[in-house]
């Protein structure tokens, strides 16, 4: 019996290191060299320091993205659930559909809806109100985000949502909540795994992207993302800068999992293998 | 939630409208730019309908040739990845206490990790296999095991909730009938998981498909249609973008009407049976 | 139930794929029967990298030079684009591509150069080096011509939009900081060319080996970064052609499609000095073609295929036999063969060294990304997020407690 799982389950667990463990060991490797000689150094830890900035940003703009996306992922999500059922799942086709372009070409759908001379400013000028300057700017960014993560979060709430039994709204209703008090008490606390795992789903990638940040933002919104494509494989090169960027990111990002985690059901954990 | 109030409201409405609008509107603004007859490339100045831009789509031998390769990465990784994945899922869905905690936090890990990270770490191993073993360069090869490797951990996860719904006494049933374990497993075990393996082939066809960061760093010089669409947006943007958005997306859209008809006249068949 | 969901979605991206790949099958037959007398087709395929919209490629009846060659000599080629001499350098460095053609500029020839990355040439294979004038050769960044054959030359001028900008002001790198055109304007998305122009407002050389003179020209882009629209290589073409942005500097050779097509576009050659800039075809030393690499080579070297190639991508040829086909309105035009008196107010850019490069490298994030920043920040941020998870875990732990109390 041993035996056999070792033998099903083994070239796995091969694969899986060699392809995931053994790169992020190079990273950490990588990370703690330096570029010439390949002896151990902490510069390029130390050096991270130069660009805070660019962390601050990127946190700051991935966690008003999550924010945006949780406000308006919500209400959505409530409504769809509410819809007559026949509906609900052409209504959920519809919000994927646009998840199926490639979100490079949807990304850059926006340039051309934002610029100064682009069609919204266009609109609001055919109707006589002042231009407003969007496009290059950390909104234009953030909403970027949203407009390419709201599906992530509208998918697990609307599947916590629909799940929730009539009849316990029902009881507390009938036991004398009113509408907030039935929304605070009942439904708020009964979608919070939808709304961890929707928050999880927009930031890590919020965080970390790469592309948004470039063609909305106007190359002048560097995020972590761009920093680490820069010193790879863009105009600065230097992999173990690299690296010690890219480590210090999957640090964050891991523990904000552990905090996410932290949110969960206990019963969820059980199933083994969430991290931490 | 069913809490017998099915009307949605004039807000709730104007409410959903506006984030259709939100999510549609570009994708409208691309299909219908990709008409616009503009000698500048301008982007929303509207001067007259043309089809040129998809004549030079269709022309575009680059473009061919990198749908070509997508469709040959996503399928040969599907397939790797299924398989894979699904002897793997039995094998960790006997497994027990910390060794399938290891192996389940391995599994999570790439789906957690910030896809960069990821795609970084993975060059950087690729790099270094094609100097030790003389591959030369990156390409199709390290497209490929970075696609098996992503899509692995959702193979896994779409078949293990499976195996753990089988019942195990047929399996033991069929052994005890003298049927050879692998036999066994082909003819009991596979059956009842397909559906599992099914959907964890298809999502690893469709994840490759669409992937780009990951491939970015690892595509050495091969181009894949994310990647080829990327160079498109940093180079003199012409209109064939939009074309090449609009066809993606009929495509798409197309295929949804049929799937959608399909599951219809099934639904319909199986009605009367009831 | 999510999962489902979004397979069934995924499954039709699909699909849609597949419909696609039929497309190409379809469409090649014809295209094999109008190139008849096509070279028989050798299975090599070689693979160039050059800049985006650096080539003829058959669009409104221009030469499609990478399918002639093949043509021609039945090699194939994979074409793809870099941006930004640094980016291709940083391809190749990290060994992320095994390319057989490159194309980087003069001071990225002697780099690589000294970094041994270039593959001696040999001319033997690409007789046609014989039509590239005496000036071109023996340049200063491949002094003894054994690695690189020139491809194109120009200046890096502005660009600018006549409705809104005076020829007057276009006349210095100053009005790149004038705030009456914040939100207009454009910037290099490289470090060099951005440096170069900082460098030569500040009036030092691009070549200046003086640290304190590269940190004040730093200082003066992060000056100017509040009013830059965009940084931008290839963009600029919709950015300026639409009126999205008004001025940008960018190659000369670009006024071909810039100025031709754009009546409010017009060209100029700061007073302060520019940079004057050489691309040069090279073969990296991981090539394994690279016998059919020169022959790539030597094809764009012959005069027909130069002057097809140069007339649409608007950059100046060093061959004179390829310039002599032109049209004298473009040979006489300054933009594209400035006079002497122009060229004299210009410098080219040499290789700088491993450790200056690399101080530009991180004085061009900061620039990007508004100043230095500080160590603090970030270790206040891992600590905040590293407290936060503890205090939650605590919380929880209590809770916990307290509940099994009751």
């Amino acid at each position: 019996m041993k035996r056999r799982h070792l033998l099903t389950s083994g070239p796995y667990l091969v694969w899986m290191v060699l392809f995931i463990v053994v790169p992020m060991a190079m990273v950490v490797w990588f990370a703690f060299t330096d570029n010439v000689t390949g002896a151990f150094t902490l510069e390029n830890i130390v050096r991270i320091g130069d660009y805070s900035n660019v962390f601050v940003r990127s946190i700051w703009l991935g966690a008003l993205a999550t924010v945006v996306c949780l406000v308006l992922g919500y209400p959505l999500a409530y409504l769809i659930a509410k819809i007559d059922p026949k509906y609900q799942n052409a209504i959920v086709l519809l919000i994927m559909l646009p998840m199926w372009m490639n979100f490079l070409l949807r990304t850059y759908a926006w340039m051309s809806l934002l610029e100064d001379n682009g069609l919204i400013n266009n609109f609001l000028a055919l109707l006589g109100l002042p231009r407003v300057h969007m496009i290059n700017t950390s909104g234009a960014v953030v909403m970027g985000m949203v407009y390419n993560y709201l599906p992530y979060m509208v998918l697990p709430l609307y599947s916590v949502l629909v799940k929730i039994d009539g009849s316990v709204i029902e009881a507390a209703q009938d036991l004398g909540a009113n509408r907030v008090q039935v929304f605070r008490r009942v439904i708020f606390p009964m979608s919070m795994p939808g709304i961890m795992s929707g928050i999880t789903m927009v930031f890590v990638p919020s965080v970390s992207t790469f592309i948004i940040s470039k063609m909305l933002g106007g190359g002048g919104n560097l995020l972590i993302g761009d920093l680490i494509e820069m010193e790879f494989l863009g105009n600065s090169y230097n992999p173990n800068l690299g690296s010690a960027i890219s480590l210090v990111l999957m640090v964050l990002i891991l523990i904000s999992m552990g905090i996410m985690n932290q949110f969960r059901d206990e019963q969820e954990e059980d199933g083994g293998g969430v991290l931490f | 939630m069913n809490t017998g109030k099915k009307k949605t409201g004039a807000l709730g409405r104007l409410y959903m409208a506006l984030i259709f609008l939100f999510l549609y509107a570009p994708i409208v603004v691309l299909i219908v730019f990709s008409f616009n007859d503009t000698k500048t490339m301008s982007r929303s100045v509207w001067s007259g309908f043309t089809f040129r831009w998809y004549a030079r789509l269709w022309e575009d031998s680059m473009i061919q040739q990198a749908v070509w390769n997508t469709l040959l990465i996503a399928v040969l990784s599907a397939l790797i990845a299924t398989v894979f994945g699904t002897v793997a899922a039995v094998g960790l869905y006997r497994m027990r206490g910390w060794r399938k905690k290891v192996m389940m936090n391995l599994t999570n890990f790439p789906m957690v990790n910030p896809e960069i990270v990821t795609g970084v770490s993975m060059m950087l191993l690729f790099v270094f296999m094609a100097q030790v073993f003389k591959l030369g360069s990156l390409g199709l090869w390290s497209i490929l095991i970075a696609h098996v490797t992503f899509c692995l951990p959702y193979v896994i996860l779409s078949v293990l909730p499976k195996l753990a719904q089988m019942d195990k006494n047929l399996y033991e049933a069929a052994q005890d009938l003298g049927c050879p374990p692998l036999q066994a497993f082909r003819k009991v075990v596979v059956p009842q998981i397909m559906p599992g393996i099914v959907t964890g082939m298809i999502m690893a066809f469709t994840l490759s498909i669409d992937d780009f960061v990951i491939t970015y760093f690892c595509s050495g010089t091969t181009q894949t249609l994310p990647i080829y669409i990327y160079s498109m947006t940093k180079r003199r943007v012409s209109p064939e973008i939009n074309a090449l958005s609009t066809v993606l997306f009929v495509v798409i859209l197309l295929l949804l009407v049929l799937t959608n008809l399909h599951g219809a006249k099934e639904k319909k068949k199986e009605a009367p049976a009831r | 139930m999510k999962q489902t969901k979004k397979c069934r979605a995924r499954r039709l991206g699909a699909a849609l794929l597949a419909l696609m790949l039929f497309v190409p099958v379809c469409a090649s037959p014809v295209q094999a029967e109008e190139t008849g007398k096509a070279a028989p087709d050798t299975g090599v395929v070689i693979n160039v990298y050059n800049w985006g919209e650096y080539i003829s490629n058959g669009v409104e009846g221009s030469m499609d030079v990478n399918a002639e060659f093949t043509r021609r000599t039945g090699i194939g080629v994979n074409y793809t684009t870099y941006d930004t001499n640094e980016a291709m350098y940083a391809k190749l460095a990290s060994g992320g591509g095994d390319y057989d053609i490159i194309v980087p500029s003069d001071y990225m020839v002697s780099r690589m150069i000294e970094e041994d990355m270039l593959a001696e040439l040999d001319f033997s294979n690409i007789p046609n080096f014989q039509y590239i004038d005496e000036t071109f050769r023996n340049p200063a960044y491949d002094p003894e011509n054994r690695y690189s054959v020139p491809y194109t030359w120009g200046l890096v001028g502005l660009f600018y939009n006549t409705d809104y900008v005076t020829k007057e002001e276009a006349q210095s790198w100053n009005v790149l900081w004038d705030e009456k055109y914040a939100g207009k304007i454009l910037m290099f998305d490289n470090s060099r060319d951005s440096f170069g122009i900082a460098m030569k407002l500040l009036g030092y050389s691009f070549n200046s080996t003086d640290l304190n003179e590269w940190q004040e020209a730093a200082d003066l882009l992060v000056q100017q970064a509040p009013l830059v629209q965009s940084y931008a290589m290839d963009q600029i073409f919709q950015k300026m052609e639409s009126g999205e942005a008004w001025i940008a500097p960018y190659y000369s050779g670009d006024a071909a499609i810039l100025i031709e097509e754009n009546d409010n576009i017009a060209f100029s050659v700061p007073k302060e000095g520019t940079n004057y800039f050489v691309d040069a075809l090279c073969i990296p030393k991981t090539s394994t073609h690279k016998a059919e690499a020169e022959a790539y080579i030597n094809f764009l070297c012959d005069p027909e295929i130069s002057y097809e190639n140069c007339s649409y991508i608007g950059y100046s040829t060093p061959e004179t036999a390829a310039k002599e086909m032109m049209d004298p309105s473009i040979t006489e035009s300054d933009v594209y063969y400035p006079s002497e008196e122009t060229l004299a107010n210009t410098e080219v850019y040499v290789n700088l060294g491993d450790d200056l490069n690399e101080t530009i490298d991180g004085l061009w994030a900061e620039v990007k990304m508004g100043g230095p920043g500080q160590v603090g920040e970030l270790i206040a941020i891992l600590v905040l997020f590293l407290a936060l998870y503890v205090g939650i875990v605590i919380h929880k732990r209590r809770r916990r407690k307290r509940e099994s109390a009751r």
